[in-house]
């Protein structure tokens, strides 16, 4: 059961990706990428890490995505120029992927990390839900917790410096 | 299913976005697979937080969340800005900070 729970998510995940990579129209690349999220709330739930598959959803796949559509419905679609700067690219690029893959499974894989070959130890029912979670991030990483609000609050005021419309900007353009 | 699973789909994933970043030329793409490689990095994290049976790693995956909202933000709000310039939205046409 927990197999084909994984294949189906992996299946799901990478499809996602490579839609995301290969569809044309941006908007079709946003909902690839959706699709690629949910499934990897389904991996996050396997490997028993609930809180974080929930903040996956209601995060990215909520939030972040719904950014995305807005954005790409405001630019419009596929302004890409089949004009390739660098001859080859579009052969070399995948290449290049393809080698990426192999180095990273190489060095993951060869490492002498045994535990990987297990399924991990057995953990209490508690594991990675949003108590222990919350514990951790208040009383541990309380203070990774408070730098991360402030980023978030210094990209929310940039993000309305960059894109909000002021007279000057108007004016230059 | 073993941890090695998980790890291995993550680089996959991360070198689907990979190349996705030097394929692609619409910045609006190349921000939806800069996602992708932040995911696979979140998925390696979660995986190896599952082999020691230590939260820590979640905590990890979360903060990188949050990174990836702020960098969607204001990248998102950078092509906005463009956009109303009326500049192309291609990276390769936008090299005037390439020095």
């Amino acid at each position: 059961m927990e197999a084909v729970l994984f294949f189906l998510a992996a299946i799901g995940a990478l499809g996602g990706a490579v839609g995301v990579v290969a569809m044309r129209n941006p908007f079709y690349g946003v909902l690839a990428l959706i699709v690629h999220l949910f499934s990897l709330a389904v991996l996050f739930l396997l490997l028993t890490s609930a809180f974080v598959a929930a903040a996956q959803v209601v995060v990215y796949a909520g939030a972040v995505m719904v950014l995305y559509v807005f954005v790409t419905a405001y630019v419009g679609g596929d302004t890409e120029s089949a004009w390739e700067p660098i001859p080859g690219q579009r052969f070399l690029a995948p290449l290049l992927g393809a080698a990426l893959f192999v180095e990273l499974s190489i060095a993951v894989l060869a490492s002498s990390l045994l535990a990987l070959g297990t399924h991990g130890p057995d953990v209490n029912p508690g594991f990675g839900d949003p108590a222990a979670i919350g514990r951790l991030l208040l009383e541990r990483f309380l203070i990774p917790f408070e730098a991360s609000s402030i980023l978030l609050l210094l990209a929310a005021v940039g993000a309305v410096v960059l894109a909000g419309r002021s007279k000057s900007s108007e004016g230059a353009a | 299913m073993n941890i090695e699973w998980y790890v291995v789909l993550s680089s996959l994933l991360f070198a689907v976005g990979a190349m996705g970043i030097l394929i692609r030329r619409s910045p609006v793409v190349i921000l939806l697979c800069l996602e992708l490689m932040l995911n696979a990095g979140n998925l390696a994290l979660v995986a190896f937080s599952r082999m020691v049976g230590n939260q820590q790693g979640q905590i990890f995956a979360i903060v990188v969340m949050v990174v990836a909202a702020c960098e969607v933000v204001v990248g998102l709000g950078l092509i906005v800005a463009i956009f109303r310039r009326k500049l192309p939205l291609d990276v390769d046409s936008l090299r005037e900070l390439r020095g």
